[in-house]
């Protein structure tokens, strides 16, 4: 039970000229959700599918379950599930079908009208593949990743395209497979998935980790609060104001300017605090619109982490 | 849309155990089935795949038969010598032996890797030599409807074969042997183009084959250089083959074997070095 189900020590992966993974390293553990979280082109789907063994990795070492994902790939292979990015399924192929098919592979497999009853599916069986809705594609291959009641699964964006009703499906499944002990590791670049499902959150950029941690210790459990006013407001003078220091940052869009007031003792922000805050816009004249007490989110932390300009 | 009125009704049953209440669905019990177990259902699933698919149902079964009998009963094309459902029969078999173990296979195969299909399987406990014998039994199993589906319809036509055991025997290694050169060159072609190139690549070749190779017409009607260069293609080896066998009661020279086990070693090794599983 003390090995990790998944250990990364110093991934190195090179297409020709470029590196996409630059000496990564993380582990996961069972009964856990672990989210690789980064930009566009950060390097998550090549680990992840060095992790399946779909890759070679060029430098370091992958330990799934404890075993080598190339060299005891036999072995390995009926106890862990993988959901791809998309597709992997014949077009002509029926939803319950390709199911059972993937069922059929595995000694003791979950019972596949149930599954498909679990995930919404059961109206769809008769469906060949190409004409499921996107939503319907994906939770179909999510079902594959889990039928054979796998130890460890890879999602590869499992909600990526997903409308509301079937991202909440997902998430519960997530849930359900951690209660049960199985190893989650999967990508996303939404960072609401991350920080409600995940116990362990690993942001990579260019290649390499740059922050990990619980989505706690990532928000520091810090809050600010937060107003926009129509007309811009004396920053200084709101900052002057607070009793126990802080900073006061602007985002100008248009015409609206988003204040951000932040105590430098993150426990300084009390119901004193908020009403200082009020009291001081009273004072100036200024209407606070929006005006709300604000947990730090993961995106905070990854636009801090990862920089503002935009990947393609 | 489906997705809604799905959404709703999950919903609606609240008693009904959803994910959450009924963690135990996805307790680990990881293992691999039997490796025939994986087999006969990949080959399942393939041999209904294929089945299903309209276009190869075209080639596999509609244009065979719709040769047989319309050569068969008119007299436009000169077919050789003899009874015209006689000099026909061996060589439309030859040609549905060729749709579905080089265009049909080479053709799914190639949007399967285009799909991900292939390298999605990859990460099952099926093998790549599982996924190889389901591929094989499902041609198999079509071929067998094929030449059941030609030979009641030949037989109906007039169709007189001399059948002698030994020369049976000889039609079914010459089958068997073609599916082995025909496949080895599907794989090649669809492991390594992209899945359009493969696409029309297979088409083509089954047309210019078609043309080409003795399927309608002993190819000793070409001038000598021509029937010479015609020889060495696998479908005139099994077409002339499988005409020597029925047609003339005769033993298929070692040639036409000689010309499918160089096929198939060769299009075998390159597949087997080249062969891109994604």
């Amino acid at each position: 039970m003390d090995t990790p189900a998944l250990e990364v020590v110093d991934l190195v992966k090179r297409y020709g000229a470029t590196t996409a993974v630059t000496g990564l390293s993380f582990t996961a553990r069972r009964g856990a959700v672990t989210a690789l979280l980064g930009p566009n082109g950060a390097g998550k789907t090549s680990t992840i599918e060095i992790c399946e063994g779909f890759r070679r990795a060029d430098d370091g070492r992958v330990r799934v379950l404890g075993m080598d994902p190339v060299t005891d790939a036999t072995a390995l292979k009926p106890r862990v599930g993988v959901m791809p990015q998309s597709g992997g399924v014949p077009t002509g192929a029926r939803a319950a079908e390709w199911l059972r098919l993937m069922a059929s592979f595995h000694a003791s497999p979950i019972e596949p009208d149930l599954l498909l009853d679990r995930l919404g599916l059961t109206s769809a069986g008769r469906t060949p593949f190409r004409r499921l809705s996107g939503g319907q594609q994906q939770r179909l291959s999510l079902a594959c990743a889990v039928i054979g009641r796998p130890e460890i699964v890879f999602l590869d964006e499992p909600t990526a395209g997903l409308d509301p009703q079937a991202r909440m499906a997902t998430w519960d499944l997530v849930s359900a497979l951690r209660t049960a002990g199985v190893a989650v590791i999967l990508t996303t670049h939404h960072m609401e998935e991350a920080e409600r499902l995940a116990d362990h959150v690993v942001i990579i950029d260019h290649g390499a980790v740059v922050v990990d941690g619980t989505p706690e210790e990532l928000t520091g459990g810090r809050r600010d609060v937060r107003f926009s006013t129509g007309a811009p407001i004396d920053s200084e003078a709101l900052r002057a104001a607070l009793p126990e220091g802080g900073s006061v940052s602007t985002v100008t869009t248009g015409d609206r300017h988003e204040h951000t007031v932040t105590p430098d003792d993150p426990d300084a922000l009390g119901p004193e605090f908020l009403a200082t805050v009020t009291a001081w816009c009273a004072s100036a004249g200024v209407l606070a619109e929006d005006l709300r007490v604000r947990r730090r989110t993961l995106e905070d932390v990854f636009l801090e982490t990862t920089g503002r300009e935009l990947r393609d | 849309m489906t997705e809604h009125t799905t959404g709703t009704a999950t919903a609606a049953v609240a008693d009904a155990p959803t994910l959450a209440t009924d963690p135990g669905l996805f307790t680990p019990a990881p293992g691999a089935a039997p490796m025939w177990r994986m087999v006969a259902a990949q080959a399942g699933m393939e041999l209904r795949v294929m089945l299903r698919h309209g276009e190869q149902f075209l080639l596999t079964m509609v244009i065979p038969v719709l040769l047989l009998v319309g050569f068969s009963l008119t007299t436009v094309l000169d077919v050789g010598e003899g009874a015209r459902v006689d000099a026909l029969t061996p060589g439309i078999l030859a040609l549905a032996i060729m749709s579905t173990s080089f265009t049909g296979l080479a053709i799914g195969t190639g949007f399967e890797r285009r799909y991900g299909v292939l390298k999605r399987l990859g990460a099952t406990p099926l093998s790549r030599f599982g996924l190889l014998a389901a591929k094989t039994l499902a041609v198999l199993a079509v071929q067998a409807i094929q030449i059941t589906v030609l030979g009641v319809v030949a037989l109906l036509l007039g169709w007189a074969p001399t059948l002698s055991p030994l020369g049976v025997l000889a039609a079914l290694a010459l089958v068997l042997l073609g599916t082995a050169a025909f496949s080895s060159l599907a794989l090649l072609m669809a492991g390594t183009l992209r899945a359009e190139a493969t696409l029309a690549g297979a088409n083509l070749v089954y047309v210019l084959l078609l043309g080409l190779g003795g399927v309608l017409f002993p190819t000793s009607s070409f001038p000598g250089p021509m029937e010479q260069a015609v020889s060495v293609l696998p479908i005139t080896a099994l077409a002339s083959g499988l005409r020597e066998v029925l047609s003339h009661g005769a033993l298929p020279g070692a040639g036409a074997f000689l010309v499918l086990v160089v096929w198939t070693a060769v299009c075998g090794l390159l597949a087997s070095r080249l062969f891109r599983w994604e």
